[in-house]
């Protein structure tokens, strides 16, 4: 049993993992972009959540409504004003970029919000939980996962189903074309990039409600996304929440066999599997 | 400047390799005006100054009244010019019918049930309704034209630039496309038309250049450019008697 439940708890972790991983995940799909600073933007939402909470008082679920359209119009700017400059030829100038950004916006944080680990208080929602049969679950674990599946879902019917998720495909096929075909390349990104941080700004959200954060904890969660994409494979969403999901089972798994291995279970999963699925478990298939 | 499309003096090299020089001609509305020259003649590279995808080093390309010479592709198509490819260059992981709506819906400036519609009509009149949900990438050569065209066609262009479409087809798939581009052409879009298949060219145009070396080396009413002496020459042996 215990073991039954170091799998759903794992499982419900996958889906915080999978929000790290999901604004990186439609980065890299639609611009080829690797954004080195992903994960210092997951912490500036966190902390941008816990200014709202704080000035405003109000539940830090209720302070997504303030903090994901702001996240998203420094997106837009961001890939407009910096990153557009920086795309279209070798792959160092965008990488070198986002690791400039990174610097900048920990030392920001660091300057704005002083090294103390912060936490956001989301009241009773942090320590409530359900019983299913003899697993005991925490609301919040629940949440998280079913707002990653909800994410996951609403991006995936944003790239189907309407003209701008069309348009991502399009450029994301070939950019020369697209182009030709009157798509201005440079909003497309924008509106990509826009979208990539909203997400993000769920995601900073709630790893503040679920953990203490201070500005260097991004790094750890840039890692987390990475691995989260790379086992589902590049460019396709569902599977990175199922990456986010495996990853998460092999560290309560690792934690469970011994508490120091949390961490190194995760990454050996990854390893392993990049050994024998270099391109992922589901990657795209490409027309 | 009177002509629709007008190139002026148009000059682009890559150091040593001339593509454009002092090119200069114009098409007028409604025309459809054929574009001949042997490979490496600079055709090609020609639509790539009309479309934007190229800037010349010197000259100007104007447009229905206006300089476009320093506007970029995606508003160069949404000012109503739109090419087909030689080699198909379709967004081959997106179906058929999402192929048709990029065009229509971020050239043609359509949306929604409007866009989907138009779509539909001009896959009838391209003949590949039939393949709407078909990924492009998995078409055959004459349905990657097809969808060349139809793509083009989307974009509800004043201008149609056509790249080689009728190469490599059979002779029945060649012929029923030469229909579907005279039927386009009847409607009053004007056309220029870059083909080595001389005798679906002559089925079509009102009028020929020739081009070598990037240079314009002939222009007039396409029986008479295929008699001159200069284009026997270069097509000796290759399309003489079309």
């Amino acid at each position: 049993m215990e073991w039954v439940n170091a799998i759903v708890q794992g499982t419900l972790l996958g889906g915080l993992y999978a929000l790290f991983a999901a604004g990186l995940s439609l980065i890299f799909g639609v611009m080829r972009l690797v954004n080195i600073a992903h994960g210092d933007f997951i912490v500036l939402g966190a902390y941008l959540g816990l200014s709202v909470t704080t000035i405003l008082g109000i539940h830090p679920l209720v302070a997504l409504v303030f903090v994901v359209p702001c996240m998203a119009m420094i997106g837009y700017i961001l890939q407009r004003g910096i990153l557009n400059q920086t795309l279209g030829g070798d792959l160092l100038s965008p990488l070198l970029v986002t690791f400039g950004l990174s610097v900048i916006l920990q030392n920001a944080l660091l300057e704005i919000y002083s090294a103390d680990p912060q936490k956001m208080n989301a009241g009773a929602l942090e320590t409530a939980s359900v019983s299913l049969g003899d697993l005991s679950l925490g609301v919040l674990p629940l949440l998280t996962f079913g707002i990653a599946v909800a994410v996951i879902a609403a991006l995936q019917w944003t790239f189907y189903r309407t003209a701008l998720g069309r348009a991502f495909r399009a450029t994301s096929d070939n950019q020369e074309i697209a182009q030709l075909m009157g798509l201005n390349r440079r909003h497309i990104f924008g509106m990509a990039m826009a979208l990539a941080l909203a997400v993000t700004a769920i995601a900073g959200i709630m790893l503040g409600i679920r953990t203490s954060f201070d500005p260097s904890v991004g790094g750890g969660r840039l890692i987390f996304g990475f691995e989260a994409v790379i086992i589902g494979g590049l460019g396709n969403l569902w599977g990175t929440l199922a990456g986010g999901v495996i990853l998460g089972v092999a560290q309560t798994i690792g934690a469970k066999i011994d508490p120091g291995w949390q961490l190194l279970a995760g990454h050996i999963v990854f390893l392993a599997i990049l050994a024998v699925r270099p391109n992922g478990l589901f990657p795209r298939v490409s027309g | 400047m009177t002509a629709f499309l007008q190139l002026d003096q148009v000059s682009k090299s890559f150091g040593a390799v001339t593509v454009a020089e002092d090119l200069s001609y114009g098409v007028q509305a409604g025309e459809a005006l054929g574009v001949i020259g042997p490979n490496g003649a600079g055709k090609t590279s020609m639509f790539n100054l009309i479309t934007g995808t190229l800037r010349p080093n010197s000259g100007k390309v104007w447009f229905d009244g206006q300089d476009v010479t320093g506007m970029n592709a995606a508003k160069r198509c949404r000012a109503g010019m739109a090419r087909s490819f030689q080699v198909p260059q379709p967004f081959s992981g997106m179906t058929v019918f999402e192929n048709a709506m990029i065009a229509a819906t971020q050239a043609a400036g359509l949306s929604g049930q409007a866009a989907e519609k138009f779509c539909l009509e001009i896959l009838e009149q391209t003949e590949l309704l039939d393949r709407a949900n078909t990924l492009a990438g998995g078409l055959t050569l004459l349905g990657r034209k097809r969808l060349e065209l139809t793509r083009a066609l989307c974009a509800k262009p004043k201008l149609l630039m056509l790249d080689e479409i009728a190469g490599g087809l059979t002779e029945s798939e060649c012929a029923s496309l030469v229909k579907t581009i005279k039927d386009i052409h009847a409607r009053g879009v004007t056309i220029i038309w870059i083909e080595h298949v001389v005798h679906a060219l002559l089925a079509v145009v009102d009028r020929l250049i020739v081009i070598d070396f990037g240079m314009k080396i002939a222009e007039g009413e396409p029986k008479a450019i295929m008699q001159s002496p200069e284009v026997q020459e270069i097509y000796l042996g290759i399309e003489a008697d079309a």
